[in-house]
Order: structure tokens, then C-alpha cells, then sequence
């Protein structure tokens, strides 16, 4: 564990060289217990894989005094038990009808419905947000549908596409260019600024998606 | 509401404000003006406080009309302005009147003028920032990021200041100069090759102009770029360091996490002079140690009041 400034205005906490699955909470944690700690020293907190980025506000403290302030505190934060269901849980309706599915299902020499039964099977956690507003990545996903990136990335994908990508899947909020592959779409809104918090999907939250046909997909809102 | 209605929006005409911070958590981008040093004397030239919703104009060629009598302040990018045909001069404020029209041709220095009015726009924020964020759907007159479009109506109160006023001239920056911009060390600095380091100092890049107000994207020789590391988050001004060797500086609507590799962080007071440099203009680094970096712009936001 260590701290590094990040510019004259940030600091990033490093936390692990590599990911686990316990991290995000324990990221989840702490980055509660600085809020409540700092108060308005902070601009903005950004959870990272492995670790947590404060942007400060210089005007009132800089990086060393707060990695004197912080550097006590973190041994007994460390050390608090995490929660052992910790994290809300969300089931999220996916109509399995995406563009990628059929090119899926070939690669990982399964059927589409197998496809859609081990993703739909496994129970995930938001590992991290970001990339756009309300981005969860989504881990871990099972290794037979483990695939690289498409090589060349889509220049739009469409609002509540649900994708994959290596270990991790998650739902594209708004239409973006993206490199991931889809499986389906959502009918829900997962980012939206007139509600409180604008985004339902929180670091260390779980959630599992449920196949629902066109007509539900549609009477769920779908699509976006 | 009474204001400044739209003739001719511009290229890109965009609302900013302080910026839209608290959320960089759910992957919003904080915005704001790309060049915060125009941004601020603009505003502070009309007393508005620091963060007054205020238009950054990308390459000039706005046109409005007054619809009530109030206070303007133009500065950044030398636009060539003018009100009922007469010429303004650059970096001051000036009294506008109703029917008079507010005309910016072509920015021949810079690339992004700033255009507050007395008492600000009144806009409704989203997530506490009127700063429009196109990618995002976030912000500006309609909610959506969007630029103005001619017929817009830019809502503001009447207001009445005493008299004329320019920043003074050794604060009007020469955009057309060579840009030698300063930069933090620190990231992947240590992990990368001490000779590509010294590449990146020694030579002369281009700005590429496939630059947006996510990042400034470099064009030169090639580095090579140490391995990928776990996303993380990120902040204005860092240098990345993608596998084609070529560095993006991130800029005010940059993503919040990002795995590729950094070099280091631009001054955050040189990001401003970055912001009025046109495509293939040439740019120099040089380090700077934090600590100066960071009393100097401690200063910067005293004296500007943030």
C-alpha cells in the first residue's frame, strides 16, 4: 500500500497490485470513511481496480499533510470486518437479443441458449464505475465466456446495451462507441440525473440479470 | 426572462461554468472551461464570482443581441469583436444595450474566447453544474450538452457597471508564442525507460488536430509505452501514454478512470495555455517540481477567489 501525489491537485491511495474480488469492498469502505472523514477537502473520490484517487482541494491542504492526516487512520479502516452481505442487490431484466450474439455463442462453441444461461446464472459485482456516467463494470464473468475485445470498437453502441469483454460484463448507460461485445439490451434507465442517486449501480452492489422476452422487454421501458 | 438571444451560434458555442464536481465516483466528468486563467478574468473582470456560468467559443464567429441593457467581458482568444460594427478592445468589459449586436469573426490568436455577462447566465444545473458535457448528455441550455443554436435565448438580469475596464496587458497572453508547458512528474515516470523520458523533454511535438476538450493528443516520435496498468482514476492534465506512442494530455471533459500509462501531470495553470493552441502547434515540456507547481496556483485561485 502506498500513496503517490497525482498532479499538484490529487492523490492516489494504491492498494493492491492486483485485484481480488474482497477489494472493491474494502475500497467501497474506505472511500465512505474519507467522505466522512475530509469533508470538503475533497473535490471528488474515484475508485479505482486497485486503488482510490482523492482529488483535493489545494486551497486548503495539499498531499503531504494529507497523507499525515490519512496515514493513521488506515491501519484501523484496514482492519474493520467487512460486511458479510454487503452490497444491495439488483436483478436486472435483458432481453438475450444482441448484436454479438450469434458471434458469442461461435466463439465459445456453445449455443446461444447456453450463452445466455451462464450469463444469466452467475450472481456479479460492480468492481468499479466509470468510463461514462454510470458505467459498472461487472465481475467476475464465467472464464467459457471470457473473450478479447472486439478489434476494431463499434463507433455506437446503443443505449442499455448489455456487453462482455474479458472477465467483466456491463450495461452501456448511453449510446457510446464501444469495444465490448452484446449480448442483450436492458429496458432500464442506469443513469439518469432527476433521480437520487442518479445512478442505481453501486461499487461492491450485486446484481443478476434475468432473460425476459421482447414484449416485457418493452412493457419494462425498453428500448432506451 | 429577458437575456442575449442567438444570432449565429459559432462552430462550437458551449456553456461552462466551475465545473461539475462530486461525481467523478459514477463516471461523470467534471467539465468546466477548457482554459481556466480566460475563464477566470472574464468573470472577474465583471465581479462575478469564480465559476459564473459564462460561454467558452470555440474559433469565434458568435453573434448576439442584447434584449436588455447589461455588462459584458470578452477575453482568451483574439476575435476580432465587434458591437454595432465597432471595434472592442481585447480582455475588457463593456456595456452592451438592448437591440445593440455583439459580433466575433474569426479567432486569428488562440483558439477559444470567453464571453461572461454581469450577474452570469441563468441556466438550471444538472448535478450542480451548468457546464455542458456533449458525450454525457449533460448540461448547457437544454440539458443535453449541446452547443448554441442560432434563436437560443441566453437568460440574464439587467445590470449597470461605472466604467470600462481591460486586464492589464502583461496578463493578455500571446497565444501566437511557442507553448513551452510545464509538467509534474510522477505515475509511470519511474517505470518507463529513462531514455524515453528524455525523449519526451527533448523534442519538439505537434498538437494533433484530432484534439478535443477530452484531450489535447500529441504528435512526435513515438515512445514506448511501459505495460497497461489496472484503470484507475485519472485527472486533468495527466499525460498518457497510449501503446502507439503517442501522449494525450487530458483536458477539462476527460474520462474519470483510464488504464493507459502516465508520464506525468501538465501545470495545471499551462492546461489554459494549452487550450489556445492551434492544431499543429508546436509544444516544449519541461519539469517542474510539485511544490512550485502547486504555491503558484495556490495564488491563481486566491487572487480569482476560488
Amino acid at each position: 500500500m502506498r500513496f503517490e501525489p497525482a498532479g499538484a491537485e490529487a492523490l492516489l491511495l494504491v492498494l493492491a497490485e492486483q485485484p481480488d474480488a474482497q477489494l472493491p469492498l474494502r475500497i467501497a469502505l474506505l472511500a465512505e470513511r474519507m467522505r466522512a472523514e475530509l469533508g470538503p477537502l475533497l473535490r471528488d473520490l474515484v475508485p479505482g481496480w486497485t486503488s482510490l484517487l482523492l482529488h483535493y482541494d489545494l486551497t486548503r491542504i495539499d498531499h503531504r499533510k494529507l497523507i499525515e492526516r490519512l496515514s493513521p487512520l488506515l491501519p484501523r479502516w484496514l482492519a474493520e470486518p467487512l460486511p458479510a452481505e454487503s452490497g444491495r442487490r439488483h436483478q436486472i431484466p435483458i432481453w438475450y437479443a444482441g448484436a454479438d450474439l450469434a458471434e458469442v455463442a461461435r466463439l465459445c462453441r456453445l449455443s446461444i441458449e447456453q450463452v445466455i444461461e451462464l450469463h444469466s446464472a452467475s450472481e456479479y459485482r460492480v468492481g468499479a464505475i466509470g468510463f461514462a456516467p454510470g458505467f459498472a463494470y461487472l465481475g467476475e464473468l464465467p472464464e467459457r465466456l471470457a473473450l478479447a475485445r472486439r478489434s476494431t470498437p463499434r463507433t455506437r453502441v446503443p443505449a442499455g446495451s448489455l456487453a462482455i469483454a474479458e472477465r467483466q460484463t456491463a450495461v452501456y448507460p448511453q449510446a457510446s462507441p464501444g469495444g465490448w461485445h452484446l449480448l442483450g439490451l436492458c429496458p432500464w434507465r442506469l443513469f439518469d440525473v432527476r433521480r437520487e442517486p442518479p445512478c442505481p449501480l453501486l461499487l461492491g452492489d450485486r446484481v443478476r440479470f434475468v432473460a425476459v422476452d421482447e414484449q416485457t422487454f418493452r412493457a419494462e421501458g425498453g428500448p432506451l | 426572462m429577458s437575456g442575449l438571444r442567438v444570432l449565429k451560434p459559432g462552430p462550437q458555442s458551449l456553456l461552462q461554468d466551475g465545473g461539475r464536481h462530486g461525481w467523478q465516483h459514477l463516471g461523470v466528468s467534471p467539465s468546466g472551461p477548457l482554459d481556466l486563467h480566460a475563464a477566470a478574468w472574464a468573470n472577474r473582470l465583471l465581479d462575478n464570482p469564480w465559476g459564473t456560468p459564462l460561454l467558452e467559443i470555440a474559433l469565434g464567429y458568435l453573434e448576439l443581441q442584447g434584449e436588455l441593457d447589461t455588462w459584458l467581458a470578452l477575453t482568451g482568444a483574439q476575435v476580432a469583436a465587434t458591437l454595432d460594427g465597432a471595434p472592442l478592445p481585447p480582455w475588457s468589459r463593456f456595456p452592451l444595450r438592448a437591440g445593440q449586436r455583439l459580433k466575433l469573426g474569426y479567432a486569428r490568436s488562440g483558439q477559444r474566447a470567453y464571453l461572461a455577462v454581469a450577474g452570469g447566465f441563468r441556466v438550471p444545473p444538472q448535478l450542480g453544474s451548468v457546464s455542458s458535457q456533449l458525450r454525457e448528455g449533460l448540461g448547457g441550455l437544454r440539458g443535453t450538452g449541446e452547443p448554441l443554436r442560432a434563436g437560443d435565448l441566453l437568460s440574464c438580469l439587467a445590470a449597470q457597471l461605472p466604467r470600462a475596464q481591460s486586464v492589464p496587458w502583461p496578463y493578455q497572453p500571446d497565444y501566437r508564442a511557442a507553448a513551452r508547458l510545464r509538467v509534474i512528474g510522477g505515475g509511470d515516470a519511474a517505470s518507463c525507460a529513462p531514455e524515453q523520458l528524455q525523449a519526451f523533454f527533448a523534442q519538439t511535438w505537434q498538437l494533433s488536430p484530432q484534439s478535443d476538450r477530452m484531450g489535447a493528443r500529441l504528435l512526435g516520435e513515438p515512445l514506448l509505452a511501459p505495460t497497461r496498468q489496472w484503470s484507475q482514476g485519472v485527472g486533468r492534465g495527466a499525460i498518457q501514454l497510449p501503446p502507439d506512442g503517442q501522449p494525450i494530455i487530458l483536458q477539462a471533459d476527460h474520462q474519470t478512470m483510464g488504464g493507459y500509462p502516465i508520464l506525468g501531470w501538465l501545470h495545471p495553470l499551462d492546461l489554459a495555455r494549452l487550450a489556445q493552441c492551434p492544431p499543429h502547434h508546436e509544444l516544449h515540456f519541461s519539469p517542474v517540481d510539485i511544490g512550485e507547481a502547486q504555491a503558484e496556483l495556490r495564488k491563481f485561485y486566491r487572487f480569482f477567489g476560488r
